[in-house]
């Protein structure tokens, strides 16, 4: 096992805690944006993609990377939009209308 | 990699951190997603020095994000509110695919006798990434209702899913150990395929929040494994988060339906059939129904009203409607609240969100636990397009397919207006005891148009 190997099982493995503990509390509300935020968060899978494509020389590594550069750019673009949308409506929200249930009792 | 593009991918990796942490707090989330999108932005252009492009990598590069981005803005933009769960779906696939296909690419750059440390982590990543992909798009499909939300089920399901399971295994080790035979990853990608979609297919469409959740952690992890191919320390760090985090939120949301993951997962085997039964003995029974008239003087004399939403109400668009009738109902001094089941809609605070739009008071949405006691204080619980999450079977009937999620206690209210399109069973697929309730006044149609003749009945009343 070389170095570079033993540095990244070292981050694997603090990443898993990381993640375990960062969204320890979360209200179910939020379930939904924070499912969809992390689906925005791998879609650092372009960095790989750009990273076959960048050298791409036979048809198949071409069409392999023009496809994976295609869907991964969706998946981050799509994934950060999708989740503003939601989150929008969390913060637009309009202070309480001026109705007054208690004094139009009859 | 030189330490100036190690420090960025670090920096990017402390924004993913402090991003996810921020988006599990109400008060942060929006910028919680700007910080992850930051992050994102930053690990990109560090990548971009470390290459040497050529000609045709800078053009393919040039297409792929053209196109991706202009697929992602307008997916993400144009879809309705009530479709952003199958959206979420398709995003999660599409990046599965993209991992997979990464991992393709690395392994036969290695050519034919690639070292194990490097060949492993690209074959979990192509079958990891399959199924990942395979399975969103059956939840998608299953969402977008182009496949039926009832889990599909046949004879051996289980054995023929282990089989797949088991076969993915042999094809892996004999890639790893006999890598000299050109493209046998190809058999591999079709097994995992297959694999997603039969995984899939006998999940509920009600469970397929979960199932989502689930895929988005795979994804995750499939991204790390490509990092791990590729050296790379932004994908490993990213997605082992992702993978964590995601696998945290799935057992988090089977919790929140007081369900088993592995009861969420495998749960239709066998169990369709006794539900299935149970629906056949309710089709003869009779139901009540009235008309708007009665129905609008039942509310206008009511002190108390609880507004059970649920999909039917998102798919018709009814939110503003639902608003109007609680306006009228207001101004005739009935008390009104919206009683929010966390999965109403179809993925957990998929109902805030929409009842949100219509400008909803945040006060009056009240979520399960804070109202559930308040149902037998109600004069009328009125169920607008909901059925799974006031369906007594989940508490009575121990063969149900949604037997211990926990419902809103609607069947307690002095009368329960049930409005429904038909007597077509939810999307879990079985029957509900609290249509035949002796409380209970069927109001068929489509929620929105039913909604404004109460509106009207009401202001006659």
């Amino acid at each position: 096992m070389n170095n570079e190997l033993l540095n990244e099982l070292t981050f694997f493995v603090l990443a898993i805690f990381v993640g375990f503990e960062v969204i320890s509390k979360v209200p179910t509300i939020l379930h939904t944006p924070l499912m969809s935020g992390t689906n925005a968060i791998h879609g650092i899978i372009l960095v790989g993609a750009i990273v076959i494509a960048a050298g791409a020389q036979t048809p198949v590594e071409i069409a392999l990377g023009v496809v994976a550069v295609t869907l991964a750019t969706t998946n981050v673009v799509g994934g950060f939009v999708v989740t503003d949308r939601m989150l929008e409506m969390f913060k637009g929200r309009q202070p309480a209308r001026p109705s007054t249930p208690q004094e139009t009792k009859k | 990699m030189t330490i100036a593009i190690a420090l960025a991918y670090l920096v990017a990796a402390v924004l993913f951190i402090l991003g996810l942490k921020q988006l599990s707090s109400p008060k942060g989330a929006r910028n919680g997603n700007f910080t992850a999108a930051l992050g994102m932005v930053i690990a990109l252009g560090a990548t971009i020095p470390l290459l040497h492009f050529s000609r045709t990598g800078i053009t393919i590069i040039a297409i792929g994000v053209v196109i991706g981005t202009v697929v992602g803005v307008f997916g993400a933009r144009m879809v309705r509110m009530t479709a952003i769960p199958q959206m979420v779906a398709l995003f999660n696939g599409v990046g599965g695919g993209a991992a997979a296909l990464v991992a393709v690419a690395e392994l036969l750059r290695f050519g034919n006798h690639p070292a194990f440390n490097e060949a492993f982590p690209s074959v979990f990543s192509i079958v990891i990434g399959s199924v990942s992909f395979a399975g969103s798009m059956v939840a998608f499909a299953k969402l977008q209702a182009l496949l039926t939300g009832t889990p599909i089920t046949y004879p051996g399901q289980q054995v023929v899913n282990g089989l797949l399971a088991a076969a993915i295994v042999g094809f892996a080790i004999a890639v790893l150990a006999v890598a000299s035979i050109p493209f046998s990853f190809i058999a591999l990608m079709v097994l995992a395929l297959i694999l997603g979609v039969a995984f899939v297919l006998p999940i509920g469409g009600a469970d397929m929040p979960v199932v989502i959740s689930l895929l988005n952690a795979c994804t995750g992890l499939a991204v790390a494994a490509s990092g791990f191919t590729l050296n790379n320390f932004a994908l490993i760090v990213a997605g082992t988060l992702v993978g964590a985090s995601g696998s945290l939120l799935t057992k988090l949301m089977s919790d929140a339906m007081g369900r088993s993951l592995g009861n969420v997962l495998f749960g239709a085997f066998g169990q369709v059939q006794k539900a299935a039964t149970a629906a056949a003995g309710g089709q003869a029974r009779s139901v009540r129904s009235a008309s708007a008239e009665d129905l609008g003087t039942l509310l206008a004399y009511s002190q108390r009203v609880i507004i059970v939403p649920g999909y039917g109400l998102a798919v018709a668009q009814a939110q503003h409607a639902a608003r109007e009738l609680a306006d009228v109902l207001e101004k005739r001094g009935v008390d009104v609240e919206y009683a929010i089941h966390p999965v109403a809609g179809r993925m957990p605070g998929h109902m805030n969100v929409l009842l949100a739009e219509a400008n909803v008071p945040y006060e009056q949405l009240k979520e399960m636990d804070q109202v559930n006691d308040d149902f037998k204080n109600a004069d009328v619980a009125l169920i607008v397009g909901a059925n799974d999450v006031v369906n007594p079977a989940a508490r009575s009937t121990p063969g149900s397919p949604i037997y211990g999620m926990p419902i809103l206690n609607a069947d307690q209210a002095k009368n329960v207006i049930f409005m429904k399109r038909s007597m077509r069973p939810g999307f879990a697929g079985i029957d509900n005891e609290l249509m035949y309730g002796p409380n209970t006044v069927m109001f068929f149609g489509d929620a929105k148009d039913s909604l404004t003749k109460l509106v009207a009945a009401v202001k006659a009343a």
